[in-house]
């Protein structure tokens, strides 16, 4: 059962992610996106990890891809669906994923370890994630939470300095 | 003895048979009390006093020519009601209707009164409903025309606004607690006071931002009759139409249900038997009782203060949310993280 | 001279919108039980106007003849061109031969008919008047558009005390004996 699930929910996100960048329409694509990251929930879901699967589908799925829906929503579908294909776009997204499949490469052929699990098998992985968050690595939390706060801040004054 | 698996089936069955059926009798409530606070009667042709009229509503809704216009994008008009409407029916899986069914001749453990007992129940509660804004979302963008294009747009911010009112005034009611899992925010509740009494802030911003969270009067900017026609429903016609409209009273419902398991004890009331999970079945009935008595209850709240309250201004209500209802939910869970390591303490 | 009104200072709690709600919420809560102003509509017919104009009939006078006498008049001033008038001329041996003629069908289209009731102050023998029927409902066009018997049904009789068919050969006016003319000559 656990092997069906997990082969059908990976094959489902390959699927999903071809899909997203092979439909022309912006819209297609941001919908697969979201289909992706539900799959990729149930993934985490199989590792008894509830708690990244909830936070995965609320944040991602159910938040930020919204706000990119919403915004693919007001350009004009049509124009980019005509767009054509430039030379320097083509060559450097080869050269990225060039990049980074050589990356997977050398990260899968490392031994892997085994993860870390923890604590009661229903808690859903709330305390292996929270404890360390607030308790060992405090500091970097927070210096991630002033940073987002300094991005918010640098948006907002952008927007905003044409109205002066 | 009848397998786990079967019994599993049988609540679900009996879940969403009665919610569907308190979902269509909502509408029926919903059209007899709004003529009561107008000095009307309200349908009453159908059936002794209009009782049928929900079944009259379905049989016509099924029989109804299904428009589909030509300019819109056929996939994603026919995806979007049955988007809209899943979310509140698979959100219900996890709010505890009872304590637990004690029923020997059939299993040997008490059967528990809720379908999943997740331990991060409220989480997967957001994170399904969140999903809900796409079906309205793409109803307004595939029917291709102005004025549900406008309600998707509105709604796709008022909803995310208005989730994070959602999200972050329930923190406190689980610093409280001590627990993500619904069954176990009941059970603190049957032993302690209800929340609703400890948390009254908490419970004040959930209950309007649910207001926002399911399209309702003074926030159904999405739809806004009088400026939008139908707002993203309009092009909509037949049982497409009708799921959107299920899908608005099913996620009201969900919506009443987390109040009363949140903020108003659940399945309990502050007395014996019924502040302890049941130890017969009767109790356990009676529980069950008790919980659908507390959401018909909010049920009415939401359709009263529909038809009280004119509409907000859009600026309003993005005013309320961003700049009064965020801070005061992340004042709330200051004081409340104060007042808790104190008395922990 | 602009006249300057100032705005009610608010207090906070006033600014909370909630005592305006709260007020509102008790305010349809107490409706809820009040006495209901529905009326069952099929059943219970609102009362109406004694000079409601619903649709146009023919009537008959106390002796059961039909009034109309196929002048067309009604026709000639109906705004819509809703009657349409086919008359016939009377034998000369009926009773009251000085009718010269009768309408053979008399057709009011109900669908065009805009219920001014030109017809009824236009007419010259009292003969079509205007009912209290408001609900005129029909499955096809042809359904309502009223022919002579339908009419006369709806018109029935009316209760009237210009008796002119049996002033031929009566006696002059101020003759005794002669039948009292109550109201001839009103719509002169």
């Amino acid at each position: 059962m656990y092997d069906i699930l997990f082969w059908f929910f990976s094959i489902a996100m390959l699927v999903c992610g071809l899909l997203v960048i092979a439909n022309r329409n912006p819209v297609a694509s941001a919908l697969f996106l979201v289909l992706l990251f539900v799959f990729l929930a149930g993934l985490f879901v199989l590792l008894e990890a509830f708690f990244i699967a909830a936070i995965q589908v609320l944040v991602y799925a159910g938040a930020i891809m919204v706000l990119f829906l919403f915004v693919i929503m007001l350009l004009d579908i049509k124009a980019s669906e005509r767009r054509k294909f430039r030379a320097l776009g083509v060559v450097g997204g080869i050269a990225v994923a060039v990049a980074f499949v050589w990356e997977l490469v050398i990260i899968l052929t490392r031994p892997l370890k085994p993860l870390a699990t923890g604590g009661d098998e229903l808690s859903g992985g709330l305390e292996q994630v929270v404890k360390p968050l607030f308790a060992n690595y405090m500091l970097p939390f927070e210096v991630t939470a002033l940073l987002l706060l300094v991005a918010m801040i640098g948006v907002v004054l952008l927007s905003k300095r044409e109205l002066k | 003895m009848i397998p786990l698996l079967l019994i599993h089936l049988i609540k679900i069955a009996c879940v969403i048979g009665v919610m569907l059926g308190i979902v269509a009798y909502t509408v029926l409530a919903e059209r007899k009390i709004c003529a009561w606070m107008q000095d009307r009667i309200g349908p009453n042709r159908v059936g002794p006093f209009g009782l049928l009229q929900p079944v009259a509503d379905g049989l016509k809704f099924i029989f109804k020519e299904d428009v589909l216009p030509h300019h819109v994008n056929k996939v994603y008009f026919t995806l979007a009601p049955m988007i809209a409407m899943i979310p509140a029916l698979i959100t219900i899986a996890v709010v505890p209707w009872g304590s637990q069914l004690v029923i020997p001749s059939v299993s040997h453990d008490p059967i528990p009164g809720v379908i999943a007992n997740l331990n991060v129940g409220i989480l997967f509660v957001f994170a399904i409903s969140s999903l809900g804004v796409y079906g309205i979302v793409l109803a307004g963008w595939s029917s291709n025309s102005k004025y549900p294009f406008l309600g998707g747009i509105r709604s796709s911010a008022q909803m995310i606004s208005y989730e994070v009112c959602l999200g972050l005034s329930v923190v406190p009611v689980f610093m409280q607690v001590g627990s993500l899992n619904l069954m176990k925010v009941v059970e603190y509740q049957a032993q302690h006071t209800w929340l609703g009494f400890t948390q009254p802030l908490s419970c004040f911003i959930f209950l309007v931002s649910a207001f926002a969270e399911t399209n309702r009067l003074p926030f159904d900017l999405p739809e806004a009759e009088q400026e939008l026609v139908g707002g993203y429903h309009t092009e909509y016609s037949s049982m497409k139409f009708a799921m959107f409209f299920l899908g608005e009273y099913a996620a009201m419902f969900m919506a009443s249900a987390l109040m009363a398991t949140l903020f108003f004890g659940g399945w309990s009331l502050p007395f014996a038997p019924f502040n302890a999970p049941a130890q017969t079945l009767t109790v356990g009935l009676i529980h069950i009782g008790i919980f659908l008595a507390k959401v018909c209850g909010f049920l009415f709240f939401f359709i009263w203060v529909r038809w009280t309250i004119p509409r907000f201004r859009y600026d309003q209500l993005m005013t309320l949310g961003w700049k009064i209802f965020i801070p005061l939910t992340l004042l709330n869970i200051l004081i409340s993280g104060v007042v808790l390591a104190v008395i922990t303490k | 001279m602009t006249m300057q009104v100032e705005r009610p200072k608010l207090t906070i709690w006033e600014r909370t919108y909630l005592p305006q709600i709260l007020h509102g919420l008790w305010l349809t809560l107490k409706h809820i039980p009040q006495r209901k102003f529905t009326r069952q509509y099929p059943e219970e017919k609102p009362p109406l106007h004694g000079a409601y104009r619903g649709a146009p009939t023919l009537v008959k006078d106390p002796e059961g003849r039909v009034k109309c006498v196929s002048c067309q008049l009604c026709e000639f001033v109906c705004p819509p061109k809703a009657i349409r008038i086919t008359p016939r001329a009377r034998p000369e041996d009926v009773p009251d031969a000085n009718v010269e003629k009768e309408p053979e069908d008399f057709v009011i289209d109900m669908l065009r008919c805009i219920y001014c009731g030109y017809c009824e102050e236009v007419c010259p023998e009292e003969a079509i008047f205007l009912k209290q029927d408001f609900a005129i409902a029909g499955y096809t066009r042809e359904e309502l558009r009223f022919h002579k018997e339908k009419l006369l049904e709806l018109g029935g009789v009316q209760p009237d005390s210009i008796w002119k068919w049996k002033f031929k050969g009566a006696p002059p006016l101020d003759a005794p004996g002669a039948p009292k003319r109550e109201g001839a000559g009103r719509k002169g």
